[in-house]
């Protein structure tokens, strides 16, 4: 067992090991080949959640396509809230990086004569989204880490899991993590820590994400001190099958896909998205942004005008008209997962879908470089807010931005580590503390009466009822108040499972931690942004209100643990607010 | 919530290191939903009764390789694994075979890992070409030449079906060797040669005697079993077979 000292030291450790952690930790190695980079990761790095990524990444690179469109789209789509300097640099680099990872094996789909196929993609004014079929993520991930391995100065911590980021004096000096196979704790000192954790749609009942998506980058920087930006935006995808929440890719709609209520009806051309052709029209109906189409689903809803399923109201999605060959070229995996888990062929059949959480805007507040307020500490995808995303991602911009921002972070982190300063004494007591908590307050404790699957059960509950697609101030009010009754009853969770080896259990009451405080962190920002905007739609304030919120909100923890919000200006460069427009 | 059909028994394997002897078996009832995978069994199992239940799991959508157990004997991704296809049960759930077991049903893939590199599963080339000068040119039919070789997610259930990894944990093994297979035939690609110095040695593709196991499980349609064929057939055709082969008996 560690008593604070430090069973490893390297100069860039990456916390997490999907895109964005194999990313940084390439460009560190080509930056800086004698530099020693480790990626720690709660699973091995091709379980990450990048693997489920579906419908494709952005990328200007067809002819007629030009990047300051892109940019225009990807600022519009954010509602105006993302930072238009990040947004340029985002859209400049992105190609770049598209191709960077042809070079490394990507199997992205071709046009006949070779060069790289682009198809629509919701919000986005011309074809750019770069695909693998459908398996974009699923490609990218495993080309990233299949190239990984020719850098055998690559340390790994497979199964390791960070409970605690090591800071003195606003500096990071390495982590606290459990090796889930033994179940031993272990300080490992590094320099420059780098947060690439994904998302956290287990916050939700009803998500795409994967189990392991719970805030746990975002949960350690926010203890450690870092603010967390725009939490308040969560994003719901239009198309997710009802019971399991399994994503299906926007690239259905894409491809010619319809949107259908119960009598038949497209009926997103009731929601000033445009008028219906039986081709699609790009920045039109189907090829919406995703927080427009979800609003207009739950109209649906209160119109009367959906199905019902055993698992709430449902709309259909038509893929029918487009043919079993493009469905099998271009849609593969969703004819698959639809045969699977719903036992339904979409060549033939109408799919069943939902909204569904899919993808946090909000995160780790960054600049450009990928750095957070915290020196040495660093973040990068999902995990991170630069803010390119705004209060709405466009579909297809989360992979390319976590390619050029890991890289970038990656780059940031090996120039800094030139100048970080060694840890002081204090570290190795907070090292031991750290590891005391975990042996005391979780391993060590009594079993009590709490469970962690109840209190998350009830956390998830809170947050659908409090935090869904509509707010408002009292909906979000009870759920604060539920979630600080929650945050009591975790002190009583203790650990059932006595032991050490792959202690599952443990990990859940920690990951419960973890998605416990950014829940509130959601909350309590989606509370102070008193306007609807992208994702944030509040029925008591139902309007934009540049006036007062055309600003970020930074959420820090305050000395009793509940969050503290604060503003911080977007940037604007060449884009004025305007209005979005959809399909005219 | 979907009406349950009434329940099913499942007989899953325990093992807990320095506590258990061996594996031995736990028996839980479970609602028999139509909708609910073997996983989504584990999960009701581990959610109330029994918090002390391991298992790997992440994205129960196919794509993430984390959730292979034996599945009544036989290797299955258990989110794609349906309580009402083994009904009326009980289901039996083991790790899967081949593999020292960590905890329950958690499995020790080192080994894998370890071997992946030295198949060197990444484009190897004389000269790189710079990015400014864009994309490599890969037709859709050179694109297809090698697309089902990289379908596979690593979730070890051709290892757990391969009766030679079983006597022989040297044997690189089916999956490794589809990804070799996979660069070689991709056609922005020169390092085929290297990875063949490495799978004709020892114990690379020799090992296997085509029983095609691996290709039977596979969850994604990768078929291994006929890149090995394919590896065997480059490595004759080397000439070198009778020189190199490490053993007498085929």
């Amino acid at each position: 067992m560690s008593d604070g000292d430090f069973a490893a030291a390297h100069d860039v450790l990456l916390v997490g090991g999907g895109g964005a952690g194999l990313r940084a930790a390439i460009a560190i190695a080509e930056t800086n080949p004698r530099l020693d980079v480790a990626v720690i990761s709660k699973v091995y790095p091709m379980r990450s959640h990048t693997v489920s990524a579906e419908g494709g990444a952005a990328g200007v690179i067809a002819e007629g396509d030009t990047i300051d469109e892109h940019i225009y789209d990807t600022i519009s789509g954010s509602d105006w809230l993302g930072d238009q300097d990040a947004i340029e640099l985002f859209v400049e680099q992105a190609p770049r990086e598209l191709l960077q990872l042809e070079h490394w094996g990507c199997p992205w789909s071709r046009q006949p004569d070779g060069r790289i196929a682009v198809r629509a993609f919701g919000g986005m004014k011309k074809m750019r989204t770069w695909f693998a079929a459908d398996k974009t993520g699923f490609h990218m991930l495993h080309a990233l880490f299949q190239t990984s391995l020719k850098y055998d100065r690559l340390t790994r911590y497979d199964e390791g899991f960070v409970t605690k980021l090591l800071v003195d004096d606003d500096r990071v000096h390495g982590v606290v993590a459990v090796e889930l196979v033994t179940g031993k704790i272990h300080t490992i000192a590094a320099k420059s820590v780098i947060l690439c954790t994904g998302g956290c749609g287990k916050v939700f009942p009803f998500t795409t994400n994967a189990n392991i998506n719970t805030g746990d980058g975002m949960a350690l920087a926010y203890r450690a001190g870092a603010p967390l930006k725009d939490m308040e935006f969560v994003q719901y995808h239009p198309t997710g099958l009802p019971f399991t929440g399994i994503l299906i890719t926007e690239a259905a709609r894409a491809e010619g896909g319809w949107l259908l209520n119960k009598d038949g009806y497209r009926y997103l051309q009731d929601y000033d998205l445009g008028q219906p052709t039986p081709k699609p029209v790009l920045r039109s109906m189907e090829l919406g942004p995703r927080d427009r189409l979800s609003q207009a689903f739950v109209h649906e809803v209160e119109k009367g005008r959906t199905s019902d399923s055993p698992y709430g109201p449902i709309v259909h999605l038509d893929l029918r008209h487009l043919g079993e060959k493009l469905i099998d070229t271009k849609l593969p995996f969703v004819r698959e997962l639809c045969l699977k888990y719903e036992r339904i062929d979409p060549v033939h059949e109408l799919v069943p879908v939902r909204p569904v959480v899919h993808y946090m805007m909000g995160g780790v507040h960054t600049d450009i470089h990928g750095a957070t307020p915290i020196k040495g500490l660093y973040a990068a995808g999902e995990t991170a807010c630069v803010s390119i995303n705004g209060a709405n991602r466009l579909g297809s911009n989360s992979l390319p931005e976590l390619l050029v921002f890991g890289a970038r972070a990656g780059r940031a982190a090996a120039e800094y580590v030139a100048t970080a300063r060694d840890a002081p004494p204090s570290i190795r007591r907070q090292a031991a503390d750290e590891v005391r908590r975990l042996e005391r307050d979780l391993l060590g404790k009594e079993p009590g009466e709490e469970r962690v699957a109840a209190i998350r059960d009830e956390m998830q509950a809170a947050m659908e009822e409090s935090a869904g697609i509509y707010r408002n101030g009292p909906s979000m009010t009870k759920g604060v108040d539920t979630l600080a009754e929650l945050q009591q009853r975790m002190d009583n969770v203790g650990v059932a499972d006595t032991n050490r080896s792959f202690n599952t259990e443990l990990v859940a009451a920690l990951e419960l931690r973890n998605t416990l405080d950014i829940a509130q962190c959601i909350l309590q920002s989606g509370l102070q942004r008193q306007e609807s905007r992208g994702a944030h739609q509040r029925t008591d304030f139902p309007k934009r209100d540049d006036e007062r919120f055309l600003t970020h909100l930074l959420t820090y923890r305050g000395r009793d643990g509940t969050p503290l919000v604060e503003r911080l200006p977007v940037t604007i460069t060449r884009w004025p607010p305007g209005e979005r427009v959809y399909g005219r | 919530m979907a009406d349950s059909t009434g329940s099913i028994g499942l007989r899953v394997s325990r093992y807990r290191p320095g506590v258990d002897d061996g594996p031995q078996w736990q028996e839980y009832d479970v609602p028999l939903r139509k909708e609910w995978t073997v996983l989504d069994a584990l999960n009701h199992v581990k959610n109330g009764e029994d918090p002390t239940l391991s298992f790997r799991w992440s994205c129960r959508m196919g794509i993430c390789g984390s959730c292979g157990m034996n599945v009544d004997g036989e290797p299955r991704l258990t989110c794609g694994a349906f309580l009402g296809d083994y009904a009326p049960g009980p289901i039996r759930v083991e790790p899967l075979s081949n593999f020292p077991v960590i905890r329950d049903l958690v499995i020790d893939m080192t080994d894998f890992m370890e071997k992946l590199p030295r198949v060197k599963p990444w484009i190897i080339r004389d000269e790189e070409m710079s990015i400014d000068e864009g994309e490599y040119l890969q037709t859709p039919e050179e694109l297809d030449a090698y697309k089902q070789f990289s379908m596979c997610i690593n979730c070890m259930l051709c290892y757990a079906a391969c009766p030679i990894y079983g006597l022989d944990p040297d044997f690189v093994g089916p999956a490794a060797i589809a990804l070799a297979e996979r660069y070689d035939l991709d056609s922005r690609d020169q390092g085929a040669r290297e990875r063949l110095d490495v799978l004709i040695e020892h114990e690379g593709v020799w090992g296997c005697t085509f029983v095609g196991e691996c290709t039977r499980v596979c969850p994604k349609h990768v078929d291994p079993a006929g890149a090995i064929q394919r590896y065997k057939l480059k490595a004759a055709k080397e000439s070198v077979m009778a020189f190199l082969l490490p053993r007498g008996s085929r």
